[in-house]
Parts: C-alpha cells; structure tokens; sequence
C-alpha cells in the first residue's frame, strides 16, 4: 500500500432518525487497489456509497479524497474531483440515445475540469470509443429501453467510466445477471483497474467478488467488522457469523 | 442548422408574417386576434423550457405573466409619480417596459426556483400554484397600481412604426415570438438542453454524471419566468384596462400547460404548434360561437390528447416517420443533439 491512501474515511456515521445506518465507518482505500464491500441486505453498504458520493450527507467523519477533504462538497463536485459511481438499479437517462448518455458526464465533467477541452468531433469519437469497450457500439443510437439488462448495466458503467474517475463505485453492479453475465461484468471491471481506476466493488455474489477482489471489506449492521485479504477474511469467524448465523 | 442561422431565418419569417399580415389583413380585429396567438407562442415555450425541458410542471404563468404586466404598469406610472417631486423624465417607451417587465419576472424566477426546486414532481406544482395566488394577493392590495378596482392605462395617441397602435403591439410579440422561439431551439441543440434532459429523465444519475442540477434548474425557472414576463408587458397597452382578475386569469396557466401538451413537449415546434392550433380555435370560438366555451375545447382537447398521445402532434408526427424509416418492432432513432 502507498503511502497517502487515495480514499480515507474516518469514523463516518448517518442516521435515518432512530436508526443507524452507519456507525463510526473508518476506511482507507490507496490507488489501484480493487476492493470488495460485502454484507447482507440492509447493513449500509449502498449508504456508505451515497455517503461517499454525496448523494446523501454523513452526520459524523470526514472523508479525504487524494488529500482533499470531501466534507460539504455535493454530489456533481466530487464527481468532478475523480469519483465516481454506477447505481444499484440501472438510472439510464431514458429519453436520450446511448451516445448522449456518454456524453453528459463527457460534456458536464471532463470538459468542467481545468486543462483539455475537448471539441464536438472528439466528444463523439470518445463517446464511440466508451460504447465499444463494453461492446455497446452498435446499439449507439438506440434507447436504454432497447437495451437487455446486462446491456443496461453496461451502459451504467460506460456512463461512470466516461467522467474518467480515479476510483469507482460499483454499487451492485451485477445483480440479476446469469453466470456469464457476471463474467462479462468481472472482465470489463478488471480491465478498467488495469487502465488505472480504482475500483470498490459493492457486491451480494460471492464467488464474483472472490474472484475480483484483492481486499474484502464486510459491513454488518452499520459498523465494519473485517476488512483484508479475502481468503483471510473470509474465514473470519465474525464474518461467518453473520452470513451463516451461529 | 446552426443556431446562427436559425436566429436569422426565425427573424426573416416573423418579419415576413408581419409585413404581409399588415399589407394583406386591413380590419383591426385580425390583429387583436393575433396578438393573442404570438403571446400564448411565448407563454407556451417559456412554458415549455421549464416544463418540457426539466420535467418541472408550473401552474403559476398567471404570476410571471402579471408581472410582467403589473411592472408596466408601474413605469407607465413612473413619470406622473416623479413629476410629484419635481424630476421631469419623459414617457417609457413600450420595449424598455418589455425588458424590465423580463428582468423583474426573471428574478422572481430565481427566488420562486431557490426555494420550490427541492421539491418534486406535483409538490413543486402545488408550490407554483400557491405562488400565482400569493402574486394576486400582494397585486389586490397594492393601491398604486389599481389594487382590486383595477387601472386604466391610456395608450400613447402616437403608434411606432406606422400603422395604428394594435398593429405595434402585434409587431412587438411576433419579435417576442422569434426571440423566445429561437432561445428554446439554442438550449434543445446546446449541452444545456442535454444537461436539461438529463435533469427530466433522473436527477441523481445527472448529479452523478457531473451535472450541477441546482443550478441549471435556475437557469431554467429564470428564463421561462423572465420570457413569460416579457408576454405580459404589454398587456396593459393591449386591453387598456387592466384588473387582477384579467391579468391573473387562469386561462394563462391552463393554456401555458395545455399548448405544449398538445403540441409536442420535447421540441420547440411542439408549443408553437399547440399555442397556433388551441389559439386560433380559441379565437374563432369566441367570435363564432362564444367566450365561454374557450377554456371547455382546451379541457376536451387536453384529456384527449392526454389519453391518445401523451407526446403531442410532434409525437404522432415522429412515430410516423420512425414507423417509416424501421420495420416494424425496430428501435426509435432519437434525433441527434450537437455538443
């Protein structure tokens, strides 16, 4: 692990009224790592990525993203600052083509950043380029509605990929896929980690995030009880605990 | 078409239907009519840029709308007023009166967008809604510009332009008409008509995707509420009595909200279309039949489109020529937006 973590989130906490969703999170993630965030239903996982997203505001902690506090900043800011997300159920933009959905985030992140600009020709060609590498080009002018839904997850993660993010959030990415479905996600997801994204995988099936993770992370009811190597973690009696029950 | 030239041959066509209307039509009624036609243009696609655009349904026009026509009436004041203390300044002429009346709906716009736009969907419609009654409210009891009796406003004997005083006023909406027209095509092609549509479609995923949403719904709330303003203006030169009552009119909103539906909501044919279509059988119906039924054939018309073609006439049109262009069962094929 390097020496300054390109995620770090101390002692993170949000309530819904009486109820606490999460209870003191710390959490550090350092650049190209792939981590698996697991738990069973309702132990704050999807919580912690609104959290960390700004798509909901943590009453406790702070969040340090590439050293840069994240605390006050919403959602389109710190999409700006390189994280990014896909969502649990796909929030394709439903009225507008494949190609105009890439080119939101092209058009409203990478071209809002200080530096390159790019111009309509190399909008489109990026938005071209993107479809491909999740082999969605020939649907380019297509709606989502169109779209099958591994498709439609596709274009969830072309969609996040396109603000060029230095870590991803894929919340759920896989949910409701066949077996090789879940192949073809895992492919695309570890590839985008050797292009350099940092990945945080958000996931119910185990044998994907095995085989994606390099560390596990497990939230159960709201506090984080494990978090490393996942062969390690997995026979962590805690963890076993709460999956298997006593 | 780039958007330049589309300014320039939207310009070339209001003029041309300005100069022919006014060689052709010699009875005065025609423009009365018209002037009515060109304003429900503007109100139905200032409608239609917050309604159409982001999704966000507004039954307040009648608010912006009065406005626009109440601050008219304040600088038609002005001169009398500041004659009282001695500052001599001559009458305003009608086209400052058009820009203020904007400038002031527009900011009405921002705040009404400031402090309505955290809420959603029929909330936000409500508040709209709450918002025209509060406007009605303030105007009934403000005595300078006439309160609940109302105010006369005498038109200046002199009309620009030659012609008489209603053939300026309908110059003044058709280039009202262009100008509106022309801003809603710009946003549809520019990357904030994309950020809009993002914005309609889901909220959360345009935030995720870098759109800064709060702040293009103000850009929205601001232009629709400032080019509504603008429609008002001249209200009171045009029925030269004005009242709460008529100002306020429901009509307003109910036709700002039906044109666009009939019409079409996701393009800028789709208003002109519904504001010339229910417009003129509004105008006819008055004349033949009567004045009561107008708002009955915008009812009827509104719940059957509603019920047969919830996208409008520019709807039923594009699902013909994609029924055309793809065989049956094929994807649509959206119309390409420039960067």
């Amino acid at each position: 692990m390097s020496a300054a973590p390109l995620l770090a989130v101390s002692g993170l906490g949000k309530r819904f009224g009486g109820f606490v969703a999460l209870d003191s999170i710390d959490l550090t993630i350092a650049t190209g790592e792939r981590v698996g965030l697991i738990g069973p239903n309702g132990s704050g996982k999807s919580t912690l990525v609104n959290c960390l997203c700004g798509t909901l505001k943590n009453e406790t902690g702070s969040v340090t993203f590439d050293g840069r506090p994240l605390d006050g900043l919403i959602a389109h800011e710190r999409t700006r600052l390189g994280l990014a997300r896909s969502f649990q159920l796909p929030k394709p933009f439903h009225s507008l083509n494949l190609i105009d959905n890439i080119r939101v985030p092209l058009l409203y992140t990478v071209n809002a950043r200080h530096g390159a600009h790019l111009g309509d020709a190399q909008v489109q060609a990026r938005c071209r380029e993107l479809l491909q590498e999740v082999a969605l080009a020939d649907k380019a002018r297509r709606l989502p509605r169109d779209l099958t839904q591994v498709e439609m997850r596709k274009l969830e993660l072309a969609r996040a990929v396109a603000t060029e993010p230095r870590l991803l959030f894929a919340d759920e990415a896989m949910a409701g896929l066949s077996p090789s479905e879940v192949e073809e996600i895992i492919a695309v997801l570890i590839r985008l980690n050797q292009q350099g994204i940092t990945i945080v995988l958000i996931e119910h099936i185990m044998r994907a995030v095995m085989s994606f993770s390099n560390r596990l992370v497990v939230l159960v009811a709201g506090q984080k009880i494990a978090d490393g190597l996942p062969q390690e973690v997995v026979r962590n009696p805690e963890v076993e605990r709460a999956y298997l029950g006593e | 078409m780039r958007t330049g030239w589309f300014w320039i041959a939207a310009a070339a066509v209001g003029l041309a239907l300005v100069l022919l209307t006014r060689l052709y039509f010699t009875n005065e009624y025609f423009f009365f009519a018209a002037y009515v036609v060109l304003q429900y243009v503007v109100l139905s696609t200032a409608w239609n840029i917050l309604g159409g655009y982001t999704g966000y349904i507004n039954f307040g026009t009648g608010a912006f709308f009065a406005i626009g026509a109440y601050s008219s009436v304040v600088l038609h004041k002005l001169p009398a007023l500041l004659k009282t203390f001695d500052v001599a300044i001559p009458a305003i002429p009608l086209p400052v009166m058009i820009v203020v009346g904007g400038v002031v709906s527009g900011i009405v716009g921002l705040g009404t967008g400031y402090l309505t736009l955290r809420l959603r969907g029929v909330f936000f419609a409500i508040a709209t809604l709450a918002l025209a009654v509060v406007v009605q409210t303030l105007i009934v009891n403000w005595d300078f510009v006439g309160g609940s009796r109302g105010i006369y406003v005498i038109r200046p004997a002199q009309a620009p332009l030659g012609g008489s005083y209603i053939q300026y006023l309908y110059t003044l909406m058709m280039a009202l008409s262009v100008i509106s027209v022309a801003i809603a095509r710009w946003i549809e092609r520019s990357r904030l008509g994309l950020g809009f549509a993002a914005i309609r479609d889901d909220e959360l995923a345009a935030e995720a995707g870098g759109v800064p949403t709060l702040r293009l719904k103000l850009i929205a709330t601001t232009l629709s509420g400032a080019l509504m303003g603008m429609a008002g203006a001249p209200l009171p030169y045009y029925v030269t009595y004005l009242d709460p009552a008529s100002s306020f009119n429901l009509a307003y909103a109910v036709n700002s909200v039906a044109m666009p539906v009939i019409g079409g909501m996701t393009s800028w044919v789709g208003p002109i279309i519904g504001a010339v279509l229910l417009g003129t059988i509004q105008q006819l119906a008055t004349v033949t039949i009567s004045s009561a039924l107008n708002l009955l054939i915008v009812g009827l018309l509104l719940i059957g489109f509603v019920m047969i073609a919830p996208n409008g006439i520019v709807g039923l049109v594009q699902a013909r020529r994609r029924r055309r262009a793809l065989p049956v069962g094929a994807p649509q094929r959206e119309p390409q937006r420039a960067a």
